[in-house]
């Protein structure tokens, strides 16, 4: 919570967009990409700062699906159910992924703050359906098997650094 | 400095560096192809170079002997990435690994051969083709907007310039009128391929005759329909070709200042559009003065943030000024007051990217391709059960046979395996869009043609869904979409979408009866009726076109509690083969309701009326005893 007193990084950001309500949508992509969520102090900041109410912050933060008002896990699982991902069974691909990180439909993110499991509607690489992607890069051809074994493989990476 | 650069002295530049490439190696670094490794297939083509002692270029910026190792967008056959490209050969391999890198520098770059192994195998006839054109995939298709493609580095201005890019925006900049300029797009026929296929000369003309100081033009890059890429795949790969259209259609209605909205699922098209746009600032062909003429003409890059809605005109200018990606009811067209209360224009990025191939080529030769109702080609991105996935380019009105057949090379059954019976449906248009069905397989793909079989071109995604895909399931999974994505402004969407997944949930969970059909139908007439914009007017779409080619399959699903194709969970009955059932009796204390019954080392048997359809059985049992 340290970090969330100290807006020096949220106010360079404003200052980057000239103050500019214009530029609510920008602003908020590049604080989620400090914080990895919108946390509610932040975004009273920014509408002040902007001189628009905390109202209309919220209003556009809660209305897109990229921005997320809890904080997510390190690594961001979205398995794609685009139309092409889901007549190739992404759905199992969801599924077993769901149960591999033990979470349920409410659950998104694991208890260690690790994982954050989404489905999303489409990547725009149907031609590698069912396709998913770890933090920005993506996995093509994927089936249940395959995504389980990518992401033991990063908590195997991950119990080794913390050991 | 880069200012004074004419258009002709960057073509001359790059003529005389191109002339000293020895041979050129193109990998494709599309979305999919990075995906499988290519940037590391890349570098590894620079590192052999070099351990033979030869100069590997990355970019081509002087006129120096070597061999030119460069990017590419998306090629389109995605399915077959990494894909490489020899040239002046023209040799193409596929699935290229790190690995695979050395033999191909020693066969094919330093010597003439050909890597047998890595060129694409036809699956039907089995024949080798080494070349890009031999491939049946390529060479069934016309590729026009997607030409330059997969050969052009798409972060090299000068690339675009050498083969005649900014050169027909230029000419209209300092030689012809707006009045011109909109009459010339008019006159080719060019409808709008985001969607409805509005005839773009028109809309340029109504903003062309308003009266205001300030104008924007708006390039549409927010697409969200699930199951197409083309316009990313333009983006990422023609990143100037889609500038040079924006600069043109500024021209004709008098903007001065450009928006290009780009979904954030897209990371990589957003860096080659801002990119493009830098590149093309410091080469003043943007900025303060466009080509030397002392025209302001800026362009700016935004970030969508994940609303599908705001593929719609009138929701993306309010993302753009900062609010919900919200509609507004039209009249007032965007065309007289859009971005800022100001007239705009918005265009897809598509047609954005066919516009400069108008200018160039001319009126007469674009109005040869295609028909004469919609002339010009369109992309679409072939996806599903299918043999060859990608994107791919064909005329207005080519027969949805040739595509499936010839260029996806036919329909696969679930494993993958080519099987020639086993077309079932395609899903055209996404979640606004419907489905043909074999009666459909001699339809030429137009708009008109299309909008008479109850389903739209949509921005093309073509999904081919083969026997085993459950159609009400299908339609379901479109609602679902538009549901989530409906953004709440006008009550016929936002509960009328509502209802109709809950009344087709009710179908695939077999609570519906013949009641459920009728209301269902209701419904989908008034959403369409009675929704404020174009996501809420086509969102029943997808149900009515399943209701219509495959009621048979609804009706299984709501009297005969069945579904046909075994995909809906809870209709499934399950059942032990009594041939292979061993009696382990894992599969009689898996059971949570002890609906199967059976004495060990005999065969069991499932109470269909205890059973609760939940599939613990069916995953249990390792001897493939049980079906569903």
């Amino acid at each position: 919570m340290e970090n969330l007193r100290n807006f020096d990084q949220v106010c360079a950001i404003l200052k980057e967009h000239d103050h500019n309500p214009n530029r609510l949508i920008a602003i908020l992509q590049a604080v989620q990409d400090v914080y990895r969520y919108l946390p509610e102090e932040a975004m009273t900041f920014i509408a002040t700062s902007l001189g628009i109410p905390p109202a209309k912050v919220f209003g556009v933060a809660s209305f897109y699906a990229h921005f997320t008002l809890e904080p997510k896990g390190r690594f961001v699982v979205k398995v794609c159910d685009g139309t092409a991902c889901h007549v190739k069974k992404s759905n199992d691909i969801a599924e077993a992924l769901r149960k591999h990180l033990g979470l349920t439909p409410q659950s998104q993110t694991t208890s260690d703050m690790l994982f954050t499991l989404e489905t999303v509607s489409c990547l725009g690489t149907c031609g590698l359906a069912p396709a998913l992607v770890i933090n920005d890069e993506v996995h093509g051809l994927q089936t249940p098997q395959s995504a389980v074994e990518l992401v033991s493989e990063i908590q195997a990476r991950e119990t080794a650094v913390h050991a | 400095m880069l200012e004074t650069m004419t258009l002709e002295t960057l073509k001359s530049n790059h003529d005389r560096c191109a002339e000293k490439v020895t041979k050129r190696i193109i990998i494709c670094a599309g979305t999919g192809c990075m995906a499988n490794g290519s940037m590391a297939v890349h570098d590894e083509f620079v590192r052999q170079l070099e351990a033979h002692g030869q100069r590997a270029m990355v970019v081509l910026d002087k006129p120096e002997p070597g061999y030119l190792v460069s990017g590419s967008g998306c090629q389109g056959f995605c399915q077959m990435g990494p894909l490489v490209s020899i040239l002046p050969e023209g040799l193409m391999y596929c699935k290229v690994r790190q690995q695979d890198v050395a033999e191909i520098v020693q066969e094919s770059v330093l010597g003439e051969g050909c890597v047998e192994r890595l060129a694409y195998k036809c699956p039907d006839s089995g024949c080798t083709c080494k070349h890009m054109d031999d491939i049946p995939f390529y060479h069934r298709q016309s590729r026009f907007v997607l030409q330059m493609c997969g050969f052009l580095d798409p972060e090299n201005l000068s690339e675009y310039v050498a083969q005649g890019g900014y050169f027909a925006a230029r000419e209209a900049a300092t030689r012809k009128t707006a009045e011109e300029i909109c009459a010339t797009v008019l006159e080719s026929g060019l409808r709008g391929r985001g969607g409805g296929g509005f005839p773009a000369g028109r809309k340029w003309e109504m903003a062309r005759v308003q009266d205001s100081r300030k104008k924007y033009i708006v390039c549409n890059g927010d697409e969200g329909d699930p199951g197409a890429f083309m316009d990313r795949s333009v983006m990422e790969g023609n990143p100037h070709s889609v500038l040079e259209g924006m600069i043109l259609a500024a021209l004709g209605i008098g903007a001065d200042e450009g928006y290009i909205y780009v979904r954030a699922e897209y990371p990589l098209a957003v860096a080659r559009m801002k990119r493009a746009v830098r590149d093309a600032t410091e080469a003043g062909i943007l900025g303060e003065s466009l080509f030397g003429t002392g025209r302001r003409m800026t362009m700016t890059v935004v970030e969508g943030a994940g609303a599908f809605v705001c593929g719609e005109e009138t929701a993306l200018l309010s993302s753009i000024e900062g609010n919900r990606g919200m509609p507004t009811p039209k009249p007032p067209f965007p065309a007289q007051k859009g971005l800022f209360g100001c007239p705009t224009i918005i265009n897809n990025v598509e047609t954005l990217a066919t516009v400069p191939l108008i200018f160039r080529l001319g009126v007469e030769r674009f109005r040869a391709i295609g028909i004469p109702s919609s002339p010009g080609t369109k992309t679409f991105a072939l996806t599903g059960h299918v043999a060859n996935t990608g994107l791919i380019e064909v005329p207005m009105g080519t027969t949805l046979r040739h595509i499936i057949q010839d260029i996806a090379g036919g329909v696969t059954d679930d494993h993958g395996d080519l099987c020639g019976t086993d077309f079932k449906a395609v899903q055209i248009g996404g979640p606004s869009g419907g489905c043909l069905v074999q009666d459909h397989l001699e339809l030429p793909l137009d708009f008109d043609s299309l909008k008479k079989a109850g389903a739209m071109v949509g921005s093309g995604g073509l999904v081919v869904m083969n026997r085993s895909t459950c159609m009400v399931e299908i339609a379901r999974f479109f609602m679902q979409f538009t549901q989530n994505e409906s953004c709440g402004k006008c009550v016929p969407c936002r509960e009328g979408t509502k209802q109709m997944l809950a009344l087709l949930t009710d179908i695939v969970e077999g609570r519906a009866t013949l009641e459920t059909l009728s209301l269902l139908e209701e419904v989908a007439e008034m959403v369409q009726i009675g929704s404020l914009c174009a996501l809420g007017k086509t969102a029943p779409n997808p149900v009515l076109s399943t209701l219509r080619y495959f009621r048979d399959e609804y009706l299984a699903h709501v009297v005969d509690k069945r579904c046909p194709a075994g995909k809906c969970a809870a209709l499934r009955t399950f059942a032990i083969d009594p041939e292979t059932c061993i009696g382990c009796g894992v599969c009689k204390r898996k059971c949570p309701v002890g609906a199967i019954e059976g004495s060990p080392k005999k065969p069991h048997r499932i109470d269909v009326e205890k059973c609760i359809r939940c599939g613990a059985c069916l995953e249990s049992c390792k001897f493939a005893a049980i079906s569903a």
